[in-house]
């Protein structure tokens, strides 16, 4: 079932078949997120009486009106935009300079740069964060959105410019350096002639990172201690542990949650396709 | 991902530019300023990555050789190699967790790549409604992973969730109980959780491999008599191989240092069964509080996948380039 002859007459088998695998895909990925919604809108009382129904004899917008009027969800909500937007842009600057260094630039020490860089993906994340504790609460950036922002945006550093230096390969080099050669300075010629071609590129690195900040719970939990400037996972989590659990609420706090990341993320998977595929055929 | 050098192709200009622009390239000799030019766009990265990664990474190593038990603060202070010893000699847990370590890594991978292929390969082709398609099947990448290890938490609770009953109809239980409470076959759990999320990211990056394929290769292969699945192994799989390489590179790196899902549902147990190292860390570092340990128990695991990616990275060089 490879995509290698074009479409055959009489193939309807084949297409067929291609459907059903898609269908299973899509409700694979599908089912959990619709039993999470099932569970917000699924009233106290017929929670685990109708536990396994796949849908509820009755439905309740309560949990949705207690988390958006009642609770301090709002607030972690903000929060998260905060941090996740912070992380982000600053992440898509930083590694689209790397990235560009990567892609364009042939130089000294760049394999041990590169090398760096793999090998902080292999950090054990549980290991860092009691000493970035210690290191960031002289400097007031414990329990401070501020704070988070710094640690979200390093760890998401290299994984990015790797993505970025995949979306400037995919970019001739010849066109800056004619830009070049008609006067531009190297900084005037990224400006105006590469910057705009990479801007699919940088959509689909600012949406991995947001989703990725987005979705961070751990260094979420320890870093941050007051509540007004919990990020909304980690109110989920408290959600859990302070109160006697209140799964309705918590699903539909959690639906509510998941609609930024996701609609975010489902604009921009293209872009990341076609930033990956034009660096693969270059490269 | 191997890249041609665009060196000389690269600095040329540079010396033009140097030589044309006045402003401040008298000082220094235009030699150096090339030298030093792509350290100005890497610098930021380099500099933020050295102070929160490098930095805590020397003070966690260090932590490693100390005791630091919050719950006992009148016994800090160095005593060598002692934490290491209690690791190796001493500690069942530590070698449990890393044989499920392997399990979770290997199981988790082997799915999410086979499966994010096939899903590569599907969405390769044109058909109605590709894009909304995509754009769905990508979507359990966006979920935040602690949500989605709750969700599956529900779907295999028998009370509350689907799945138990399912596995019963289709006689993979005798009966409809949780999976998770089950010593023998709890990993499942957190690994189909785990395959759920991550098939999107291969199937991405292997989507966007098989795309950069021409496709006078399968017309030519075509014209030659090979069936789709000779196209198959000798034009897409030959393509597809450096991206392939450092996918599975980076996602192995990434599964066997990923804690939330093992966390958030089953804490590890029960008895152990599911502790992988880094939820033990995390259990050693912030329910026992025990940071001096959990800190050899990281060294430990960095050094292992630290051997493994240069093992493959070796590898990959001894074998010919394909492309």
């Amino acid at each position: 079932m490879s995509a290698a002859v074009p479409a055959m007459p009489g193939s309807l088998l084949r297409m067929l078949g291609h459907r059903a695998a898609i269908l299973l895909y899509v409700s694979f990925a599908l089912f959990p997120l619709f039993w999470l919604i099932k569970i917000a809108v699924t009233p106290d009382r017929l929670l685990y009486s109708e536990g396994v129904r796949l849908w509820p004899s009755a439905t309740t917008w309560a949990n949705f009106d207690f988390v958006l009027l009642k609770s301090d969800f709002p607030a972690f909500f903000s929060n998260s935009m905060t941090v996740s937007f912070g992380t982000a842009i600053a992440v898509t600057l930083i590694a689209s300079g790397a990235g560009y260094a990567f892609s364009r630039f042939h130089f000294g020490g760049k394999a041990a740069v590169v090398a760096i860089m793999l090998l902080t993906q292999m950090f054990p994340l549980v290991m860092l964060i009691a000493p970035i504790y210690r290191l960031m609460t002289p400097l007031g950036l414990t329990d401070s959105l501020a704070g988070l922002i710094i640690v979200y945006t390093a760890f998401n550093v290299p994984f990015a410019t790797f993505l970025m230096q995949s979306f400037f390969d995919g970019i001739p080099k010849e066109l800056e350096e004619s830009a070049m050669i008609d006067g531009c300075t190297r900084f005037s010629a990224l400006w105006r002639v590469i910057f705009p071609l990479t801007l699919p590129g940088m959509a689909a690195t600012l949406g991995f990172v947001f989703t990725a900040a987005w979705s961070e719970l751990l260094f979420a939990l320890m870093l941050i201690n007051s509540e007004e400037k919990m990020t909304f996972a980690v109110g989920l989590l408290t959600f859990v542990s302070k109160f006697s659990v209140d799964w309705g609420q918590m699903m539909a706090a959690a639906v509510l949650a998941l609609i930024p990341a996701c609609l975010f993320f489902a604009f921009i998977q293209r872009y990341l396709v076609q930033g990956l595929t034009a660096g693969a055929i270059k490269g | 991902m191997a890249r041609s050098p665009i060196g000389g192709g690269a600095t040329s200009p540079d010396v033009t530019v140097d030589a044309r622009s006045p402003r401040g390239a008298e000082h220094r000799s235009p030699r150096l300023g090339v030298l030093l030019e792509p350290y100005y766009y890497l610098s930021p990265a380099l500099i933020l990555i050295a102070l929160v990664m490098f930095v805590p990474l020397v003070v966690g190593l260090s932590y490693a050789f100390q005791n630091i038990a919050i719950l006992n603060p009148f016994k800090t202070g160095f005593i060598g190699l002692a934490n290491f010893e209690t690791l190796l000699f001493k500690d069942k847990v530590f070698w449990r967790s890393l044989v499920n370590t392997v399990w979770w890594t290997t199981g988790s991978l082997g799915f999410q790549f086979f499966l994010g292929l096939g899903l590569a390969l599907l969405l390769n082709r044109p058909f109605a409604g590709r894009r909304v398609v995509q754009a769905i099947v990508f979507l359990p990448w966006a979920v935040p992973t602690f949500l989605s290890g709750l969700t599956f938490a529900w779907l295999f609770n028998p009370v509350i969730g689907p799945f138990p009953h399912w596995m019963a109809a289709l006689g993979m239980l005798s009966e409809p109980y949780n999976i998770l409470g089950d010593p023998g076959l709890a990993m499942w759990g957190p690994i189909i959780a785990n395959v759920w999320f991550g098939i999107p990211f291969f199937a991405i990056t292997l989507l966007a491999a098989l795309q950069a394929i021409p496709k006078e290769l399968y017309e030519a292969a075509a014209i030659d008599g090979a069936t789709a699945w000779q196209g198959f192994i000798k034009v897409t799989l030959p393509f597809l191989a450096p991206m392939i390489a450092i996918t599975v590179l980076l996602r192995t790196i990434w599964i066997s240092n990923f804690a939330d899902l093992v966390v958030v549902m089953t804490g590890g147990g029960p008895a152990n069964s599911t502790q992988i190292l880094p939820s033990y860390i995390f259990t050693t570092a912030y329910k026992k509080l025990d940071f001096g340990y959990a800190s050899a128990i990281a060294t430990a695991l960095l050094l292992l996948l630290f051997l493994y990616a240069a093992i493959l990275i070796q590898m990959r060089k001894r074998l010919p380039d394909t492309t």
